[in-house]
């Protein structure tokens, strides 16, 4: 892992979200962290079928939250679908471990494509599981920025599921493509959090705001 | 079979005679002129011998003749003319088919009663061995039999062949381990047949390896003489663009397939084919109904009706691909076209073979060149045929991909013993030099999936009990048998408009690097990517004066090493009284070519330095294949980067390769020859072979066979979706988290045998250092550095510079703008 440097500030209407490089934003005034796409168990499904990955990406990637959580204190977590990635498997046992330890926070899950576990094992995990759009203060969360489809004046959404990712081209035909955080004119997608998966390259306009996660530091493009 | 006016050719006497003594081998024929006849009439013979008062009566004999074909098309063919002999001869064998097109209901029948001689792909085979029971099947084996042993070979289908005759032999051994030993059939005969090339002799070690026997060569000395003519077009262009010539030639093809019986125009990709047949349609509409398009994703079905339509001369000309280079001969057939490059004598000549086969008859084959450069790749081509310099084939080594494939096929058949496999595949050529340890890493990644997280991990996929490993989960069984194989292509994608009208196909991989919006050209239309749904391409129509022309996946087939060295001959012949026809031809290029920087002799290197609107080019000229420039650029680029650092994007072709950057490039005649020495070779491919793309392209196919990619049920998608992920992805985690995962290491040893291989490297550098290096600065692109500057998509990178330098520069070039 890089050492990681100082998260980065970006301001939506007088609110402040500290985006941190290892793909998550913490919501100062609110205490909540925000994630997407942490594709929990993905590695334990692939093994339990025969395919071997390696679960190191898993327990890394459970790390790091855990880590995120002690390092901001959040009163609350958001995340924006695709906590797990499927059915239940043993992995998950790892994550209700993590899950004790930070027993005092908030976890509220937007439900995604991937969150197919049953109601009570949720319950039992202490999550707490929203359908559609979730509504903090001014502020939505859904999991597919294509569900986000009313226009709501003076709102602003967070929403993952697509992966996004940036690519930079400069000169002499030389490329490099880094997962990013998204900011469009009314709503953010942040970058998936699992390192066991891939990216969409987005195209952006002179209006979104584009934050690249490389070599350990979050930089405005 | 003297009744029948047949007079037997001697090597099928020979053959013959061989098969009656016991003996294994290796059968040296061209096609069309009764190689299959040689083991099949020859295994026959041995049953009449065996069985002299009543070989004609004797049915249900059990299976006595196993035909492993690499062709799925055209079994039926096969099938056909030893049903016929075998009637004419009035006995009672059968035969039986067996490949991916197989109904279920057939399979069961053959299971319940094998025929005689059954024909197989080797894909079906290993299906065969998941099976329980199996090895009961060819408790009657006489004769194992590979026709297109050539084909097969230096490939991992023929590993896989290595594998099952392996398997079925070592059967074989404990059945007449029970029986009299005094029995004449002490074991299983093996028989390859194959076209030539330049190592028979090993190819002949590696089918026979696991007899270990000596086996013999039988060769067919039967002259084919062959015609090649070169399509040259009226006008040359002086900035030659692959693919960009060809189909306006298009035309010079019509008189000659009006004037031909019956016509094969070979196209080198898929993609391309569907192009070429839409435009013959277009320009020669009186075609219509005469032509017909052949290659691997056309429908069984219509497949077949093109075959059988070939037979009876129902039709004038078939554009087609790789998916009609073997197999059996179609008589009026006397015209074969090659449209682009070959990139090998062997395929060339080939080709060629499938146009006049009878006795007496020439070969006649068309070259249509997709570039005007591909003119002198012909007078190469002609040169190479005259000298009979055929490339051989190097049979692949240690392929742990295809052998956890076979494992897990046995493990659902019939279960395995680890040390008694472990001796048998060490009898393969294949596997001869497995090592112990890593014999138990792939163990291992069968029952424990690497390195886990202990009591989290529910790894499943093989179980051992009793010390046998078995397959015992129905899903996993089923999902292995549906992908058995190692030919991974690439998936191709049909093209329609938006309001319906089909357009094409095309391939995957190019589609994928397209956004909505973006224009792009096929079967000569200009069409706008509107998106893709359902595994079809949405387009419409485009005004767009610029577009983005397919570079075919396919179109990255290296020019193989011997046609590489005739053509660095050829090419110096340029401008000299020596220049044949095509390099004539050329003349304005060349003089272009002059005029601006060199034309390389043969003892020469020419390196071209050139600086435009897009930075600095150094583009240096080995000619030897786009495979060995891959690996010289990267070792290139690595030491350059030691005098500073410097980020490159590289594209090559089969002439030369290109370095290019967005500062100077620090080569002159000073360092040149210490950059392209052999100095510290070993290490220095060491050290750039992770700075490639090549061992992440290499994975793609590994994790398809190794079991690591799962392409889904046919019907299930829901299911599979979340076991679905990207080579690259996987690629991407092994090596952060698992560095020394097997299935990892051999990408990286294939691209060290392969392509970075270090004796062929030593000797192209040793050649260059014996050369007189020539350094040009032309003031604008020259006709040689064209081609390989404005392929854009076909780019790999390699940088020397700090990750965030590179950011920080290319965030400053942004805001500059």
């Amino acid at each position: 892992m890089h050492p990681m440097s100082a998260p980065l500030l970006h301001s939506i209407n007088d609110q402040h979200f500290w985006l941190s490089a290892e793909r998550c934003i913490y919501w100062e005034e609110a205490q909540t962290l925000i994630l997407s796409d942490t594709h929990f168990g993905k590695t334990g499904h692939f093994r339990k079928n025969g395919i071997a990955v390696p679960q190191q990406v898993y327990k890394e990637d459970l790390q790091r939250f855990v880590q995120q959580v002690t390092h901001f204190k959040p009163q609350q977590i958001i995340v924006v679908g695709d906590l797990f990635h499927s059915r239940e498997n043993r992995e998950l046992e790892l994550f209700l471990k993590w899950r004790r330890d930070i027993a005092h926070t908030r976890l509220v899950l937007v439900r995604g494509n991937h969150d197919l576990l049953d109601a009570a094992w949720y319950a039992a995990a202490d999550i707490e599981v929203q359908e559609g759009i979730y509504q903090v203060d001014a502020f939505d969360f859904v999991h597919d920025p294509a569900d986000n489809t009313e226009t709501r004046e003076s709102r602003y959404c967070f929403s993952g599921h697509i992966h996004p990712g940036v690519s930079l081209n400069g000169s002499a035909k030389q490329s490099l493509q880094f997962p990013c955080f998204f900011f469009g004119a009314g709503a953010c997608i942040l970058p998936a959090f699992s390192r066991f998966s891939g990216l969409k390259i987005m195209r952006s306009q002179k209006t979104d705001s584009v934050y690249a996660i490389a070599n350990g530091a979050v930089m405005k493009l | 079979m003297t009744s029948k006016s047949f007079k037997p050719f001697s090597f099928q006497e020979e053959t013959w005679q061989y098969i009656l003594d016991g003996e294994s081998g290796l059968v040296n024929a061209p096609t069309g002129c009764g190689k299959t006849y040689s083991v099949f009439l020859g295994s026959l013979m041995q049953f009449i011998n065996d069985h002299p008062k009543d070989y004609s009566r004797l049915r249900n004999n059990g299976l006595q003749l196993l035909w492993i074909t690499p062709l799925r098309a055209l079994a039926k063919d096969i099938g056909r003319a030893m049903e016929e002999a075998i009637e004419s001869l009035g006995m009672q064998w059968k035969v039986a088919i067996r490949n991916g097109d197989t109904p279920v209901a057939e399979r069961a029948k053959q299971k319940k009663n094998m025929p005689e001689v059954l024909i197989i792909t080797p894909e079906s085979l290993h299906l065969l061995l998941t099976q329980k029971g199996y090895p009961e099947l060819f408790r009657s084996l006489r004769i194992i039999a590979v026709d297109e042993w050539h084909e097969l070979m230096g490939s991992k289908r023929g590993v896989q062949t290595e594998l099952a005759i392996n398997r079925i032999i070592h059967a074989g051994y404990s059945f007449r381990k029970q029986e009299t030993p005094d029995q004449q059939q002490n074991t299983i005969q093996v028989w390859g047949i194959s076209a030539t090339i330049g190592n028979l002799t090993e190819a002949k070690d590696v089918l026979l390896s696991t007899l270990n026997q000596p086996g013999v060569i039988v060769k067919a000395h039967i002259h084919k003489p062959i015609e090649v003519h070169t399509i040259i077009p009226e006008e040359i262009e002086r900035y030659p663009w692959a693919g960009h010539l060809g189909i306006k030639l298009a035309a010079t093809l019509v008189p000659i397939i009006e004037q031909s019986k019956t016509s094969l125009i070979f196209i080198n990709t898929r993609g391309m084919s569907e192009t070429w047949y839409q435009t013959l349609l277009r320009i020669a509409p009186q075609l219509a109904g005469a032509i017909a398009l052949h290659h691997g994703s056309i429908e069984q079905e219509l497949r077949l009706w093109v075959e059988e339509a070939l037979h009876t001369e129902k039709l004038k000309a078939v554009v087609c691909t790789a998916s009609l280079d073997l197999g059996v001969d179609f008589r009026p057939v006397d015209t074969v076209i090659q449209v682009g490059s070959p990139k090998g004598v062997a395929r060339f000549l080939q080709r060629a073979g499938r146009s006049g086969h009878r006795p007496g008859e020439v070969s006649k084959i068309y070259f249509l060149p997709t570039h005007s450069l591909e003119l002198v790749e012909a007078a190469a081509l002609k040169t190479a045929i005259a000298e009979e310099a055929i490339e051989s084939k190097e049979p692949m080594l240690l392929c742990y991909d295809v052998l956890l494939q076979y494992l897990c096929t046995l493990a659902i058949g019939e279960g395995f013993r680890a040390e008694a496999i472990f001796s048998e595949i060490k009898s393969t050529w294949c596997y001869a030099d497995l090592q112990e340890n890593e014999w138990r890493e792939i163990l291992r990644h069968l029952t424990d999936g690497g390195n886990a997280l202990q009591q989290y991990d529910e790894y499943h996929k093989v179980d051992v009990e009793d010390g046998v490993y078995r397959i015992r989960q129905k899903r996993i069984a089923m999902r292995h048998r549906m992908h058995i194989g190692t030919i991974v292509s690439d998936a191709m994608l049909k093209v329609k408009f938006m309001s319906g009208g089909y357009v094409g196909v095309i391939e995957e991989w190019f589609i994928s690097r397209l956004e909505p919006g973006d224009v792009f050209t096929l079967a000569g239309r200009n069409l706008e990517l509107v998106m893709i749904k359902d595994m079809t391409v949405l387009v419409r129509k485009s005004s767009a004066k610029k577009s983005i022309v397919p570079s075919w996946n396919g179109g990255r087939m290296s020019l193989t090493a011997n046609l590489g060295h005739i053509l660095r001959q050829t090419f110096a012949q340029a401008l000299t009284p020596l220049a044949g026809i095509e390099l004539q031809s050329l003349q304005g290029l060349f003089e272009l070519q002059l005029d601006l920087s060199h034309i390389p002799r043969e003892d020469e290197l020419l390196i071209e330095q050139i600086e435009d609107k897009d930075g600095f080019h150094l583009l240096v000229y080995p000619f030897e294949g786009r495979q060995v420039h891959e690996a010289m650029s990267a070792i290139l680029a690595y030491r350059i980067g030691q005098i500073m650092p410097m980020s490159f994007s590289i594209s090559m072709n089969d002439y030369g390769f290109e370095l290019l950057s967005d500062q100077p490039i620090p080569v002159d005649d000073s360092n040149a020859a210490a950059l392209l020495s052999n100095e510290n070779l070993l290490a220095d491919i060491q050290k750039s072979i992770n700075n490639t793309e090549m061992a992440k392209r290499k994975f793609r196919d590994i994790a398809v066979i190794g079991g690591l990619i799962f392409q889904g049920f046919p019907g299930q998608h829901q299911k599979a979706r979340h076991l679905q992920s990207s080579a690259s992805l996987l690629f991407k985690v092994f090596e952060e988290y698992d560095p020394g995962n097997i299935l990892l290491r051999q990408a990286y040893n294939e691209v060290l045998v392969q392509q970075m291989d270090e004796v062929r490297l030593r000797q192209a550098l040793q050649r260059i250092s014996h050369s007189r290096i020539v350094l040009t600065f032309p003031k604008k692109l020259t006709p040689l550095s064209f081609p390989i500057i404005v392929d854009g998509l076909n780019r790999n990178n390699l940088s020397s510079e700090k990750l965030e330098d590179r950011i920080k520069k290319m965030q400053e070039q942004l805001t500059a703008m």
